[in-house]
Protein backbone atom coordinates (compact mmCIF):
# COMPACT_ATOMS: atom_id res chain seq x y z
CA UNK A 1 0.00 0.00 0.00
CA UNK A 2 1.41 3.06 -0.69
CA UNK A 3 2.14 5.81 1.84
CA UNK A 4 -0.90 8.07 0.34
CA UNK A 5 -2.87 5.85 0.54
CA UNK A 6 -2.44 4.56 4.17
CA UNK A 7 -2.75 7.74 5.33
CA UNK A 8 -6.11 8.48 3.47
CA UNK A 9 -7.10 5.38 5.34
CA UNK A 10 -5.78 6.27 8.75
CA UNK A 11 -7.35 9.96 7.62
CA UNK A 12 -10.59 8.77 7.40
CA UNK A 13 -10.31 6.57 10.66
CA UNK A 14 -9.29 10.19 12.69
CA UNK A 15 -12.33 11.65 10.80
CA UNK A 16 -14.60 9.49 12.37
CA UNK A 17 -13.09 9.76 15.93
CA UNK A 18 -13.39 13.53 15.50
CA UNK A 19 -16.88 13.13 14.37
CA UNK A 20 -18.30 9.99 15.79
CA UNK A 21 -17.16 12.24 19.26
CA UNK A 22 -18.84 15.13 18.40
CA UNK A 23 -22.27 13.37 17.91
CA UNK A 24 -22.49 10.98 20.75
CA UNK A 25 -21.65 14.26 23.01
CA UNK A 26 -24.81 16.63 21.25
CA UNK A 27 -26.97 13.48 21.54
CA UNK A 28 -26.22 13.68 25.31
CA UNK A 29 -26.71 17.47 25.10
CA UNK A 30 -30.05 16.45 23.51
CA UNK A 31 -31.06 14.45 26.26
CA UNK A 32 -31.18 17.85 28.35
CA UNK A 33 -33.30 18.97 26.88
CA UNK A 34 -36.47 20.37 28.79
CA UNK A 35 -34.52 19.21 32.01
CA UNK A 36 -31.62 21.95 32.50
CA UNK A 37 -31.31 23.45 35.79
CA UNK A 38 -32.08 26.86 34.15
CA UNK A 39 -33.52 28.22 31.34
CA UNK A 40 -30.55 29.80 30.28
CA UNK A 41 -28.88 26.51 30.98
CA UNK A 42 -31.68 25.38 28.34
CA UNK A 43 -30.45 27.64 25.55
CA UNK A 44 -26.75 27.52 26.46
CA UNK A 45 -26.43 23.82 26.33
CA UNK A 46 -28.54 23.26 23.19
CA UNK A 47 -26.00 26.13 21.89
CA UNK A 48 -22.86 23.78 22.42
CA UNK A 49 -25.18 20.57 21.39
CA UNK A 50 -25.92 21.84 17.96
CA UNK A 51 -21.95 23.51 17.79
CA UNK A 52 -20.94 20.12 18.11
CA UNK A 53 -23.56 18.11 15.94
CA UNK A 54 -22.72 20.93 13.04
CA UNK A 55 -19.09 19.71 13.59
CA UNK A 56 -19.57 15.89 13.54
CA UNK A 57 -21.89 16.62 10.30
CA UNK A 58 -18.61 18.60 8.62
CA UNK A 59 -16.21 15.87 9.71
CA UNK A 60 -18.75 12.94 8.66
CA UNK A 61 -18.81 14.87 5.21
CA UNK A 62 -15.24 14.63 4.17
CA UNK A 63 -14.80 11.10 5.66
CA UNK A 64 -17.78 10.06 3.47
CA UNK A 65 -16.28 11.99 0.54
CA UNK A 66 -13.00 10.01 1.30
CA UNK A 67 -14.61 6.47 1.34
CA UNK A 68 -15.86 6.98 -1.65
CA UNK A 69 -18.17 4.21 -1.45
CA UNK A 70 -21.79 5.72 -1.93
CA UNK A 71 -22.35 6.33 1.91
CA UNK A 72 -23.23 9.63 2.76
CA UNK A 73 -22.82 11.69 6.45
CA UNK A 74 -26.13 10.26 7.45
CA UNK A 75 -25.29 6.64 6.64
CA UNK A 76 -21.68 7.23 8.63
CA UNK A 77 -23.92 8.49 11.85
CA UNK A 78 -27.42 6.29 11.50
CA UNK A 79 -26.74 2.81 10.57
CA UNK A 80 -22.99 1.91 12.13
CA UNK A 81 -23.25 -0.03 14.92
CA UNK A 82 -21.28 0.28 18.60
CA UNK A 83 -18.22 -1.90 17.23
CA UNK A 84 -18.14 1.01 14.08
CA UNK A 85 -18.08 3.86 16.29
CA UNK A 86 -14.92 5.82 16.89
CA UNK A 87 -15.58 8.38 19.86
CA UNK A 88 -14.21 9.03 23.28
CA UNK A 89 -14.85 6.81 25.94
CA UNK A 90 -15.77 10.16 28.43
CA UNK A 91 -18.69 10.74 25.48
CA UNK A 92 -20.79 8.27 25.67
CA UNK A 93 -21.15 8.35 29.24
CA UNK A 94 -24.10 8.74 30.97
CA UNK A 95 -25.75 12.44 31.46
CA UNK A 96 -26.06 12.30 34.88
CA UNK A 97 -26.19 15.17 37.03
CA UNK A 98 -25.20 18.67 35.99
CA UNK A 99 -21.49 18.14 37.28
CA UNK A 100 -21.63 15.40 35.81
CA UNK A 101 -22.07 16.69 32.15
CA UNK A 102 -20.17 19.91 33.64
CA UNK A 103 -16.97 17.43 34.68
CA UNK A 104 -17.30 15.43 31.32
CA UNK A 105 -18.14 18.42 29.28
CA UNK A 106 -14.54 20.58 30.69
CA UNK A 107 -12.04 17.61 30.03
CA UNK A 108 -13.41 17.43 26.82
CA UNK A 109 -13.10 20.72 25.91
CA UNK A 110 -9.85 21.21 26.87
CA UNK A 111 -8.60 18.42 24.62
CA UNK A 112 -11.14 19.28 21.86
CA UNK A 113 -9.61 23.07 21.95
CA UNK A 114 -5.75 21.72 22.15
CA UNK A 115 -6.75 19.19 19.42
CA UNK A 116 -8.33 21.65 17.03
CA UNK A 117 -6.00 24.08 17.50
CA UNK A 118 -2.94 22.09 16.33
CA UNK A 119 -5.70 21.08 13.61
CA UNK A 120 -5.95 24.73 12.02
CA UNK A 121 -2.09 23.89 11.52
CA UNK A 122 -2.63 20.73 8.78
CA UNK A 123 -1.67 20.40 5.78
CA UNK A 124 -4.78 18.84 4.82
CA UNK A 125 -6.44 22.43 4.09
CA UNK A 126 -9.79 21.15 4.37
CA UNK A 127 -9.31 19.98 8.00
CA UNK A 128 -7.35 23.50 8.62
CA UNK A 129 -10.39 25.10 7.66
CA UNK A 130 -13.18 23.32 9.47
CA UNK A 131 -10.54 23.24 12.61
CA UNK A 132 -10.46 27.22 12.49
CA UNK A 133 -13.82 27.09 12.34
CA UNK A 134 -14.58 24.69 15.02
CA UNK A 135 -11.63 26.59 17.26
CA UNK A 136 -14.22 29.44 17.56
CA UNK A 137 -16.78 27.42 18.67
CA UNK A 138 -14.75 25.55 21.46
CA UNK A 139 -12.87 28.08 22.48
CA UNK A 140 -16.50 29.19 24.01
CA UNK A 141 -17.47 25.84 25.58
CA UNK A 142 -14.29 25.47 27.18
CA UNK A 143 -14.47 29.03 28.51
CA UNK A 144 -17.82 27.93 29.81
CA UNK A 145 -17.03 24.51 30.89
CA UNK A 146 -14.01 26.35 33.11
CA UNK A 147 -16.34 28.79 34.64
CA UNK A 148 -18.69 26.21 35.66
CA UNK A 149 -16.01 23.95 37.33
CA UNK A 150 -14.81 27.12 39.49
CA UNK A 151 -18.88 27.53 40.40
CA UNK A 152 -19.42 24.01 40.88
CA UNK A 153 -16.36 23.47 42.95
CA UNK A 154 -16.10 26.74 44.88
CA UNK A 155 -20.12 27.17 45.33
CA UNK A 156 -21.44 24.86 48.07
CA UNK A 157 -20.59 22.39 49.71
CA UNK A 158 -23.14 20.15 48.02
CA UNK A 159 -22.04 20.99 44.76
CA UNK A 160 -18.02 20.72 45.33
CA UNK A 161 -19.57 17.44 46.99
CA UNK A 162 -20.84 16.13 43.41
CA UNK A 163 -18.31 17.66 41.26
CA UNK A 164 -15.61 15.92 43.26
CA UNK A 165 -17.88 12.29 42.85
CA UNK A 166 -18.12 13.02 39.38
CA UNK A 167 -14.93 13.40 38.73
CA UNK A 168 -14.08 10.89 40.33
CA UNK A 169 -15.94 8.63 38.03
CA UNK A 170 -14.97 10.15 35.14
CA UNK A 171 -11.07 10.31 35.80
CA UNK A 172 -10.21 7.13 34.17
CA UNK A 173 -11.58 7.86 31.38
CA UNK A 174 -9.47 10.61 30.58
CA UNK A 175 -6.66 8.25 29.73
CA UNK A 176 -7.72 8.44 26.23
CA UNK A 177 -7.44 12.34 26.12
CA UNK A 178 -3.85 11.61 26.57
CA UNK A 179 -3.03 8.84 24.65
CA UNK A 180 -2.38 8.71 21.06
CA UNK A 181 -1.92 5.49 18.95
CA UNK A 182 -0.69 4.20 15.93
CA UNK A 183 -2.70 5.97 13.35
CA UNK A 184 -2.74 8.77 15.60
CA UNK A 185 1.30 9.08 15.27
CA UNK A 186 0.84 8.42 11.89
CA UNK A 187 -0.97 11.26 10.66
CA UNK A 188 0.71 13.78 13.17
CA UNK A 189 4.26 12.61 11.46
CA UNK A 190 2.44 13.04 8.00
CA UNK A 191 1.44 16.57 9.04
CA UNK A 192 -2.14 16.21 8.98
CA UNK A 193 -3.31 15.09 12.72
CA UNK A 194 -2.87 17.14 15.92
CA UNK A 195 -0.65 14.51 17.50
CA UNK A 196 -0.29 13.81 21.64
CA UNK A 197 -1.95 16.66 23.12
CA UNK A 198 -1.90 15.21 26.92
CA UNK A 199 0.77 17.35 28.37
CA UNK A 200 -1.05 20.38 27.43
CA UNK A 201 -4.33 18.65 29.05
CA UNK A 202 -2.87 18.10 31.89
CA UNK A 203 -1.77 21.29 32.40
CA UNK A 204 -4.86 23.18 31.79
CA UNK A 205 -6.83 20.92 33.61
CA UNK A 206 -4.62 21.21 36.76
CA UNK A 207 -5.27 25.30 36.77
CA UNK A 208 -9.06 25.21 36.83
CA UNK A 209 -8.22 22.16 39.02
CA UNK A 210 -6.16 24.58 41.46
CA UNK A 211 -8.52 27.52 41.24
CA UNK A 212 -11.95 25.07 41.52
CA UNK A 213 -9.90 23.81 44.66
CA UNK A 214 -10.75 20.09 43.52
CA UNK A 215 -7.81 17.52 44.61
CA UNK A 216 -6.02 16.53 41.10
CA UNK A 217 -6.17 12.63 40.93
CA UNK A 218 -2.99 10.75 39.81
CA UNK A 219 -3.02 10.57 35.65
CA UNK A 220 -5.26 8.26 34.68
CA UNK A 221 -3.67 4.63 33.45
CA UNK A 222 -4.62 3.16 30.58
CA UNK A 223 -6.60 0.13 30.44
CA UNK A 224 -8.54 -2.09 28.45
CA UNK A 225 -11.03 -0.14 26.98
CA UNK A 226 -10.49 1.81 24.24
CA UNK A 227 -13.24 3.98 22.29
CA UNK A 228 -11.20 5.00 19.49
CA UNK A 229 -11.27 1.54 17.97
CA UNK A 230 -14.52 0.67 18.69
CA UNK A 231 -14.50 -0.88 22.14
CA UNK A 232 -17.08 0.87 24.31
CA UNK A 233 -18.75 0.58 27.30
CA UNK A 234 -22.57 -0.86 27.98
CA UNK A 235 -23.70 2.83 27.21
CA UNK A 236 -22.97 3.36 24.01
CA UNK A 237 -25.24 0.55 22.50
CA UNK A 238 -28.95 2.05 24.18
CA UNK A 239 -27.72 5.67 23.04
CA UNK A 240 -27.34 4.34 19.57
CA UNK A 241 -30.70 2.52 19.49
CA UNK A 242 -32.62 5.50 20.67
CA UNK A 243 -30.65 7.86 18.16
CA UNK A 244 -30.71 5.30 15.03
CA UNK A 245 -33.98 4.12 15.81
CA UNK A 246 -35.96 6.14 12.71
CA UNK A 247 -33.42 5.65 9.82
CA UNK A 248 -33.21 1.79 11.00
CA UNK A 249 -36.71 0.96 11.39
CA UNK A 250 -37.54 2.49 8.25
CA UNK A 251 -34.24 2.15 5.87
CA UNK A 252 -36.17 2.84 2.71
CA UNK A 253 -37.20 6.32 3.95
CA UNK A 254 -36.01 9.91 2.80
CA UNK A 255 -36.90 12.12 6.37
CA UNK B 1 -53.78 30.87 21.48
CA UNK B 2 -50.82 30.52 23.65
CA UNK B 3 -52.20 32.85 26.45
CA UNK B 4 -55.64 31.23 26.10
CA UNK B 5 -58.65 32.63 28.12
CA UNK B 6 -56.72 35.72 30.01
CA UNK B 7 -58.54 36.64 32.81
CA UNK B 8 -58.81 41.51 32.35
CA UNK B 9 -60.99 41.86 36.05
CA UNK B 10 -63.38 43.69 33.85
CA UNK B 11 -66.83 43.47 34.58
CA UNK B 12 -67.65 45.74 31.47
CA UNK B 13 -66.08 48.95 29.57
CA UNK B 14 -65.61 52.32 31.05
CA UNK B 15 -66.54 55.34 28.99
CA UNK B 16 -63.87 58.21 28.98
CA UNK B 17 -66.12 60.37 31.19
CA UNK B 18 -66.23 57.93 34.21
CA UNK B 19 -61.88 57.80 34.36
CA UNK B 20 -60.05 59.51 36.58
CA UNK B 21 -57.96 62.04 34.62
CA UNK B 22 -54.80 59.27 34.99
CA UNK B 23 -56.92 56.80 33.09
CA UNK B 24 -58.20 58.66 30.80
CA UNK B 25 -54.81 59.90 29.86
CA UNK B 26 -53.71 56.30 29.38
CA UNK B 27 -56.77 55.47 27.50
CA UNK B 28 -56.02 58.28 25.00
CA UNK B 29 -52.72 57.83 24.68
CA UNK B 30 -53.79 53.89 24.15
CA UNK B 31 -56.20 55.27 21.17
CA UNK B 32 -53.64 57.38 19.08
CA UNK B 33 -51.46 54.05 19.10
CA UNK B 34 -48.61 56.02 21.46
CA UNK B 35 -47.07 52.88 23.47
CA UNK B 36 -47.20 52.04 26.76
CA UNK B 37 -43.68 51.91 28.04
CA UNK B 38 -42.73 50.04 32.00
CA UNK B 39 -42.51 53.94 33.39
CA UNK B 40 -45.42 54.81 32.31
CA UNK B 41 -48.60 55.26 34.48
CA UNK B 42 -51.01 52.59 33.72
CA UNK B 43 -54.27 50.99 35.29
CA UNK B 44 -53.98 48.12 37.59
CA UNK B 45 -55.75 45.87 35.45
CA UNK B 46 -54.12 46.51 32.55
CA UNK B 47 -51.01 45.58 34.11
CA UNK B 48 -52.22 42.46 35.70
CA UNK B 49 -53.92 41.61 32.51
CA UNK B 50 -50.25 41.84 30.82
CA UNK B 51 -48.62 39.97 33.40
CA UNK B 52 -50.98 37.10 32.93
CA UNK B 53 -50.67 36.92 29.45
CA UNK B 54 -47.63 37.34 28.98
CA UNK B 55 -46.57 35.26 31.49
CA UNK B 56 -48.74 32.09 30.16
CA UNK B 57 -47.38 32.80 26.81
CA UNK B 58 -43.83 32.17 28.39
CA UNK B 59 -45.02 29.17 29.86
CA UNK B 60 -46.04 27.71 26.97
CA UNK B 61 -42.91 28.75 24.97
CA UNK B 62 -40.84 26.58 27.55
CA UNK B 63 -43.45 23.55 27.60
CA UNK B 64 -43.93 23.68 24.35
CA UNK B 65 -40.29 22.72 24.23
CA UNK B 66 -40.91 19.45 25.52
CA UNK B 67 -43.67 17.32 23.04
CA UNK B 68 -40.52 18.29 20.56
CA UNK B 69 -38.13 16.95 22.92
CA UNK B 70 -39.81 13.89 22.78
CA UNK B 71 -38.33 13.50 19.30
CA UNK B 72 -35.08 15.28 19.81
CA UNK B 73 -32.69 12.31 20.55
CA UNK B 74 -34.27 10.14 17.81
CA UNK B 75 -34.18 12.89 15.29
CA UNK B 76 -33.62 10.56 11.29
CA UNK B 77 -31.24 12.87 10.05
CA UNK B 78 -28.46 15.07 11.11
CA UNK B 79 -29.84 17.65 9.18
CA UNK B 80 -33.29 17.01 11.39
CA UNK B 81 -31.61 16.98 14.03
CA UNK B 82 -30.30 20.11 13.40
CA UNK B 83 -33.12 21.53 12.83
CA UNK B 84 -34.95 20.71 15.74
CA UNK B 85 -32.42 21.57 17.96
CA UNK B 86 -32.40 25.12 16.70
CA UNK B 87 -36.28 25.29 16.85
CA UNK B 88 -36.06 24.00 20.46
CA UNK B 89 -33.42 26.56 21.34
CA UNK B 90 -35.55 29.46 19.68
CA UNK B 91 -38.70 28.72 21.65
CA UNK B 92 -36.24 28.61 24.82
CA UNK B 93 -35.17 31.96 24.17
CA UNK B 94 -38.89 33.19 22.90
CA UNK B 95 -39.46 32.18 26.82
CA UNK B 96 -36.69 33.67 28.45
CA UNK B 97 -37.23 36.90 26.08
CA UNK B 98 -41.21 37.15 27.41
CA UNK B 99 -40.49 36.73 30.41
CA UNK B 100 -37.91 39.53 30.88
CA UNK B 101 -40.91 41.63 28.98
CA UNK B 102 -42.90 40.86 31.67
CA UNK B 103 -40.76 41.57 34.63
CA UNK B 104 -40.87 45.20 33.65
CA UNK B 105 -44.29 45.45 34.79
CA UNK B 106 -43.15 44.32 38.13
CA UNK B 107 -43.56 40.75 37.91
CA UNK B 108 -41.16 37.79 39.23
CA UNK B 109 -40.15 35.25 36.86
CA UNK B 110 -39.57 32.76 39.67
CA UNK B 111 -42.63 33.54 41.01
CA UNK B 112 -44.90 33.38 37.86
CA UNK B 113 -42.97 30.05 37.35
CA UNK B 114 -43.76 28.41 40.52
CA UNK B 115 -47.51 29.36 40.16
CA UNK B 116 -47.03 27.49 36.94
CA UNK B 117 -45.86 24.42 38.83
CA UNK B 118 -48.63 25.16 41.38
CA UNK B 119 -51.23 23.97 38.84
CA UNK B 120 -52.52 27.71 39.59
CA UNK B 121 -51.86 29.12 35.79
CA UNK B 122 -52.08 27.40 32.44
CA UNK B 123 -50.17 27.00 29.24
CA UNK B 124 -51.77 26.44 25.85
CA UNK B 125 -53.76 23.23 25.25
CA UNK B 126 -52.07 22.30 22.66
CA UNK B 127 -49.19 21.26 24.73
CA UNK B 128 -50.94 18.56 26.59
CA UNK B 129 -50.76 16.55 23.49
CA UNK B 130 -48.23 13.68 23.14
CA UNK B 131 -45.79 13.60 20.09
CA UNK B 132 -46.28 10.22 18.73
CA UNK B 133 -44.46 9.90 15.17
CA UNK B 134 -41.41 12.03 13.51
CA UNK B 135 -44.13 13.59 11.51
CA UNK B 136 -45.87 15.33 14.53
CA UNK B 137 -42.32 17.10 14.08
CA UNK B 138 -43.86 18.21 11.05
CA UNK B 139 -47.41 18.76 12.00
CA UNK B 140 -46.40 21.14 14.95
CA UNK B 141 -43.73 23.02 12.82
CA UNK B 142 -46.60 23.80 10.62
CA UNK B 143 -50.14 23.88 12.39
CA UNK B 144 -48.86 24.77 16.06
CA UNK B 145 -46.20 27.26 15.18
CA UNK B 146 -48.34 28.32 12.51
CA UNK B 147 -51.32 28.88 14.85
CA UNK B 148 -48.82 31.07 16.71
CA UNK B 149 -48.14 33.17 13.99
CA UNK B 150 -51.24 34.32 13.34
CA UNK B 151 -52.34 34.83 16.80
CA UNK B 152 -49.12 36.79 17.52
CA UNK B 153 -48.81 39.10 14.37
CA UNK B 154 -51.09 40.95 15.54
CA UNK B 155 -49.40 41.46 18.65
CA UNK B 156 -46.36 42.68 17.08
CA UNK B 157 -48.63 45.95 17.54
CA UNK B 158 -49.87 45.71 21.54
CA UNK B 159 -50.40 48.92 23.19
CA UNK B 160 -47.79 47.99 25.78
CA UNK B 161 -44.38 48.54 23.82
CA UNK B 162 -41.99 45.54 25.36
CA UNK B 163 -44.23 42.96 24.50
CA UNK B 164 -44.77 44.61 21.06
CA UNK B 165 -40.58 44.46 20.62
CA UNK B 166 -40.52 41.05 21.76
CA UNK B 167 -43.19 39.79 19.33
CA UNK B 168 -41.39 41.33 15.85
CA UNK B 169 -38.97 38.94 17.28
CA UNK B 170 -40.33 36.29 17.88
CA UNK B 171 -42.61 36.02 14.87
CA UNK B 172 -39.98 36.19 12.52
CA UNK B 173 -38.46 33.08 14.02
CA UNK B 174 -41.92 31.48 14.19
CA UNK B 175 -42.24 32.03 10.78
CA UNK B 176 -38.83 30.31 9.69
CA UNK B 177 -40.40 27.45 12.10
CA UNK B 178 -43.55 26.92 10.22
CA UNK B 179 -41.80 26.89 6.38
CA UNK B 180 -39.35 24.25 8.73
CA UNK B 181 -42.17 21.98 9.68
CA UNK B 182 -44.14 21.93 6.50
CA UNK B 183 -40.97 21.27 4.72
CA UNK B 184 -40.49 18.01 7.14
CA UNK B 185 -44.00 16.68 5.79
CA UNK B 186 -43.63 18.04 2.35
CA UNK B 187 -40.63 15.98 2.24
CA UNK B 188 -42.15 12.66 3.98
CA UNK B 189 -45.09 13.14 1.01
CA UNK B 190 -42.59 13.72 -2.21
CA UNK B 191 -40.19 11.63 -1.36
CA UNK B 192 -40.92 9.42 1.08
CA UNK B 193 -42.43 5.39 1.31
CA UNK B 194 -46.32 4.72 2.02
CA UNK B 195 -45.66 4.56 5.37
CA UNK B 196 -44.61 7.76 5.84
CA UNK B 197 -47.05 9.22 3.90
CA UNK B 198 -49.66 7.27 6.28
CA UNK B 199 -47.79 8.58 9.20
CA UNK B 200 -48.05 12.61 7.36
CA UNK B 201 -52.01 12.01 7.53
CA UNK B 202 -52.13 10.55 11.02
CA UNK B 203 -50.30 13.47 12.57
CA UNK B 204 -52.41 15.72 10.87
CA UNK B 205 -55.42 13.67 11.55
CA UNK B 206 -54.28 14.08 15.17
CA UNK B 207 -53.66 17.83 15.58
CA UNK B 208 -55.53 19.18 12.75
CA UNK B 209 -58.76 20.39 15.78
CA UNK B 210 -56.63 21.03 18.39
CA UNK B 211 -54.83 23.28 16.39
CA UNK B 212 -58.05 25.16 16.20
CA UNK B 213 -58.60 24.99 19.73
CA UNK B 214 -55.49 27.10 20.09
CA UNK B 215 -57.25 30.00 19.63
CA UNK B 216 -60.05 29.07 22.41
CA UNK B 217 -63.96 29.47 22.05
CA UNK B 218 -66.03 32.35 20.54
CA UNK B 219 -65.05 35.39 22.68
CA UNK B 220 -67.54 37.83 21.17
CA UNK B 221 -69.72 37.87 24.57
CA UNK B 222 -66.69 38.24 26.73
CA UNK B 223 -65.89 41.34 28.79
CA UNK B 224 -62.56 40.19 29.07
CA UNK B 225 -62.13 40.13 25.14
CA UNK B 226 -63.86 43.63 25.20
CA UNK B 227 -61.35 44.82 27.61
CA UNK B 228 -58.56 43.38 26.00
CA UNK B 229 -59.49 45.27 22.91
CA UNK B 230 -60.09 48.73 24.64
CA UNK B 231 -56.57 48.14 26.40
CA UNK B 232 -55.41 47.27 22.28
CA UNK B 233 -53.77 43.93 23.75
CA UNK B 234 -56.04 42.08 21.59
CA UNK B 235 -56.61 43.14 18.22
CA UNK B 236 -58.93 40.56 17.27
CA UNK B 237 -61.95 37.70 17.98
CA UNK B 238 -60.69 34.52 18.71
CA UNK B 239 -63.48 33.48 15.73
CA UNK B 240 -61.61 36.05 13.09
CA UNK B 241 -58.19 34.65 13.98
CA UNK B 242 -59.02 30.82 13.78
CA UNK B 243 -60.67 31.45 10.55
CA UNK B 244 -57.72 33.41 9.30
CA UNK B 245 -55.34 30.94 10.20
CA UNK B 246 -57.71 28.21 8.48
CA UNK B 247 -58.47 29.95 5.29
CA UNK B 248 -54.58 29.98 5.07
CA UNK B 249 -53.65 26.69 5.92
CA UNK B 250 -56.11 24.71 4.04
CA UNK B 251 -54.50 25.47 0.75
CA UNK B 252 -51.33 24.01 2.32
CA UNK B 253 -53.39 21.41 3.25
CA UNK B 254 -54.08 20.66 -0.14
CA UNK B 255 -50.48 21.25 -1.32
CA UNK B 256 -49.48 18.41 0.61
CA UNK B 257 -51.94 15.89 -1.18
CA UNK B 258 -53.48 15.41 2.40
CA UNK B 259 -56.59 15.74 4.19
CA UNK B 260 -58.21 17.39 7.27
CA UNK B 261 -60.37 15.20 9.53
CA UNK B 262 -63.74 17.18 8.75
CA UNK B 263 -65.80 16.37 6.94
CA UNK B 264 -67.45 19.78 6.83
CA UNK B 265 -64.70 21.54 5.42
CA UNK B 266 -65.38 23.41 2.32
CA UNK B 267 -65.15 26.91 0.16
CA UNK B 268 -67.82 29.00 0.58
CA UNK B 269 -68.28 31.29 -2.60
CA UNK B 270 -70.16 33.46 -0.52
CA UNK B 271 -67.95 34.27 2.38
CA UNK B 272 -64.88 33.90 0.98
CA UNK B 273 -63.46 31.79 3.47
CA UNK B 274 -63.81 27.93 4.47
CA UNK B 275 -66.46 26.61 6.79
CA UNK B 276 -65.71 23.83 9.00
CA UNK B 277 -67.31 21.66 11.67
CA UNK B 278 -68.05 21.85 14.59
CA UNK B 279 -65.39 22.00 17.29
CA UNK B 280 -65.91 19.80 20.56
CA UNK B 281 -64.76 22.46 23.67
CA UNK B 282 -65.43 20.16 25.94
CA UNK B 283 -61.66 18.50 25.05
CA UNK B 284 -60.39 21.61 25.69
CA UNK B 285 -61.99 22.76 28.72
CA UNK B 286 -61.26 18.74 29.86
CA UNK B 287 -57.24 19.59 28.37
CA UNK B 288 -57.33 23.08 30.91
CA UNK B 289 -58.67 21.12 33.90
CA UNK B 290 -55.77 18.70 33.03
CA UNK B 291 -57.36 15.98 31.37
CA UNK B 292 -55.18 15.18 28.97
CA UNK B 293 -52.59 12.52 28.47
CA UNK B 294 -49.29 14.59 28.82
CA UNK B 295 -50.48 18.05 31.11
CA UNK B 296 -49.49 16.75 34.35
CA UNK B 297 -46.26 15.04 32.92
CA UNK B 298 -45.26 18.27 31.21
CA UNK B 299 -45.54 20.21 34.07
CA UNK B 300 -44.46 17.46 36.37
CA UNK B 301 -40.80 17.54 34.21
CA UNK B 302 -40.92 21.23 34.19
CA UNK B 303 -40.73 21.04 38.09
CA UNK B 304 -38.60 18.42 38.42
CA UNK B 305 -35.95 20.22 36.31
CA UNK B 306 -36.08 22.91 38.42
CA UNK B 307 -36.18 21.70 41.58
CA UNK B 308 -32.71 19.11 40.80
CA UNK B 309 -31.72 22.15 39.53
CA UNK B 310 -31.44 24.15 42.78
CA UNK B 311 -28.35 22.83 44.31
CA UNK B 312 -27.05 23.94 40.98
CA UNK B 313 -28.19 27.61 40.70
CA UNK B 314 -27.15 27.87 44.86
CA UNK B 315 -24.09 27.22 43.58
CA UNK B 316 -23.84 29.69 41.14
CA UNK B 317 -25.28 32.33 43.38
CA UNK B 318 -22.91 31.48 46.24
CA UNK B 319 -19.49 31.46 43.55
CA UNK B 320 -21.03 34.86 42.38
CA UNK B 321 -21.27 36.01 46.27
CA UNK B 322 -17.57 35.11 46.93
CA UNK B 323 -16.45 36.57 43.62
CA UNK B 324 -17.55 39.82 44.67
CA UNK B 325 -16.64 39.55 47.88
CA UNK B 326 -12.94 39.08 47.24
CA UNK B 327 -13.28 41.77 45.02
CA UNK B 328 -14.24 44.06 47.44
FE1 LIG C 1 -41.85 30.24 20.08
FE1 LIG D 1 -44.93 31.84 20.53
FE1 LIG E 1 -41.71 28.21 17.22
Amino acid sequence: MSVAMQNNQALVEYLLRLADTDMVLAQRFCEWCGNAPALEEEVAMMNVGLDLLGQARNWYDYAAELRDDGRDADFLAFRRNEREYRNLLIAEQPRGDYAVTTAKQFFFDVWHHLVLTGLTESSDERIAGLAAKGLKESTYHRRRSSEWMLRLGQGTEESHRRLTDAVQNLWRFTYELTDTDEIEDQLAEAGIGAGNVGDAWRAEVARVFAEAGLDLPEPARHFYMDGKNGKHTEHLGFLLAEMQSLPRAYPDATW
Amino acid sequence: MYAQQVDTGSKGLKSLDEMSPEERHFQEKVNAETKIEPKNWMPDGYRKTLIRQISQHAHSEIVGMLPEGNWLTRAPSLKRKLQLMAKIQDEAGHGLYLYSAMETLGADRDDEIDKLHRGEVKFSSIFTYPTLTWADMGAIGWLVDGAAIVNQVPLQRCSYGPYARAMIRVCKEESFHQRQGYEILLTMMREGTDEQKAMVQDAINRFWWPSLMMFGPSDADSPNSAQSMAWKIKRHGNDDLRQRFLDQTVPQLEFLGCTAPDPDLKWNEETGHYDFGEIQWQEFFDVLKGHSPCGVERIQQRKNAIDEGQWVRDAAVAYADKQKANAA
